[in-house]
């Protein structure tokens, strides 16, 4: 059904209709407004689970440690510095194998405090083995929370995951979304039920210690599952687009690539901006395509090299920065992609600490790229350096 | 054996767990000087060292993590450390 919804009230929703049996959070700006509704929906009754109030970001993952292991499907929900806090249950819960699904409403780290959106807190944790999704629009933040579950919790993955949106361009945006059914979502999701949980009739230890003997097999068992986590992700993304009609089986998606000569790629909320910079830019005689990248970990190397084998030029756009490195994350990833090709790439590390993205920066980075400038920072105020 | 998924095990795992492999220096054991005071069992804090039909005592290397204790308290002197090499 289509409603008008706020961002966090859909993402709210589909965690409602997920019917977790454990939600754990603490509230942070922008992630607020979901934890709120969802306090309400178990204080209504409409959601039957036990909502924990925690005194911080590491007791609320650490008690969905606890609740997932015991056989729960639990849900938190955080963003930059209450990440940051949870930082060491984060790298444990996926060293568990537990499949907790957490929204992050992405936003800036500190120092200085900003509360605005960019998207260093959920990329700072991609080598702690959660899967990580990102939205472009809330009606994807929406759907992507049913998929994530789907997917953590298949016996052949069982990984935690982000599923990202921009904190303020989408939490707190009023959008038309189409809400499934709970008899939908029972359709596509099952209860959670593990082959192997905490007992007291029947104990068992999770996350024990491991020797130097036995530690690394541990850590390439969970890079194994995230790289099967691709097909996991096209079948259930596809099962998905079946049922409801929208299609998640693709870890990337491409808009206007066909021709394109240009290939723009970026992550979430500023894809929406792209596409409408390429609209124009297109009308004006210019082949510009964009790459969203839907699924950042695991990383869809292999699709990117196959989606831009074609393309003259690729510019990244990265709303995050490896500090000391070459650029923004994704830039320094679809490089490697493209390893043994001609085809250069420029990344351009912009919109930090939710400075705005608009269509003429788009289309000025894109001459940018033309002109084979980048491996930048873009909208810098020259005048504040 | 494959290793469990998520590091999960059932009690009494902790066997499985072959400590001997952080083991460095290897305690060896003279029989010709043992006076079979048993001290070396009593000390030992892995609880590795047993007694044999001869009244003799020697540990189990593949728990033993080659702490010393035994050797430094041995009142005989039976016990030297060897740097072993892996």
């Amino acid at each position: 059904m289509m409603e008008i919804t706020e961002g966090s009230h859909a993402v709210a929703e589909a965690v409602r209709l997920s019917r977790p049996q454990v939600v754990s959070a603490y509230p942070i700006t922008p992630q607020t407004h979901i934890v709120e509704a969802l306090a309400d929906f178990v204080a209504n009754g409409t959601l039957d689970a036990e909502y924990l109030t925690v005194d911080s970001e590491l007791s609320a993952l650490s008690a969905c440690v606890g609740a997932s292991a015991a056989g729960s499907r639990t849900y938190s929900a955080t963003t930059s510095q209450g990440l940051m806090l949870m930082a060491e249950v984060v790298f444990n819960a996926a060293g568990m194998r537990l499949p907790i699904v957490m929204s992050i409403a992405n936003r800036a780290l500190g120092a200085p405090l900003s509360i605005w959106n960019d998207m260093q807190d959920s990329i700072a944790m991609r080598d702690s083995g959660w899967l990580q999704f990102y939205a472009e629009d809330n009606q994807e933040a929406t759907d992507l929370h049913f998929l994530a579950y789907k997917v953590a919790e298949d016996a052949t993955i069982q990984l935690p995951a982000f599923v990202c949106f921009d904190g303020f361009i989408l939490s707190h945006t009023y959008e038309p979304i189409d809400m499934l059914t709970q008899e939908q979502v029972d359709q596509y999701l099952p209860a959670y039920n593990p082959a192997e949980k905490l007992d007291a009739k029947d104990p068992m230890s999770f996350g024990m210690y491991a020797t130097p003997d036995y530690y690394m097999e541990f850590r390439y068992e969970m890079d194994e599952a995230q790289k099967r986590a691709k097909d996991v992700i096209a079948k259930y993304g596809k099962e998905f687009g079946t049922l409801f009609g929208r299609d998640y089986s693709a870890l990337v998606e491409g808009y206007q690539l066909a021709d394109a000569e240009t290939a723009i790629i970026a992550m979430g909320s500023i894809c929406g901006t792209v596409k409408d910079a390429i609209d124009e830019m297109r009308a004006a005689g210019k082949k510009v395509g964009l790459l969203k990248i839907r699924v950042f970990r695991p990383f869809p190397y292999e699709e990117i090299k196959k989606a831009l084998a074609h393309v003259q030029r690729i510019a990244v756009l990265d709303k995050n920065i490896s500090l000391g490195a070459k650029g923004g994350a994704t830039a320094i990833e679809v490089r490697d992609a493209m390893y043994g090709s001609t085809i250069p790439v420029k990344g351009y590390v912009l919109g930090l600490g939710g400075r705005d993205i608009r269509k003429k920066d788009i289309k000025e980075i894109v001459s940018l790229c033309e002109n084979g400038a980048g491996d930048q920072f873009y909208g810098l105020r020259k005048e504040l350096i | 054996m494959a290793v469990a998924v998520g590091c999960r095990a059932r009690p009494g795992k902790s066997r499985d767990n072959k400590t001997g492999s952080w083991r460095v220096f290897k305690p060896v054991f003279d029989h010709e000087k043992c006076s079979k005071c048993g001290m070396c069992r009593t000390l030992c804090p892995e609880g590795c060292i047993h007694e044999d039909a001869g009244g003799f005592f020697d540990p189990d290397y593949s728990f033993c993590k080659g702490c010393g204790l035994c050797a430094t308290e041995c009142p005989k002197e039976a016990i030297t450390m060897k740097l072993e090499e892996k």
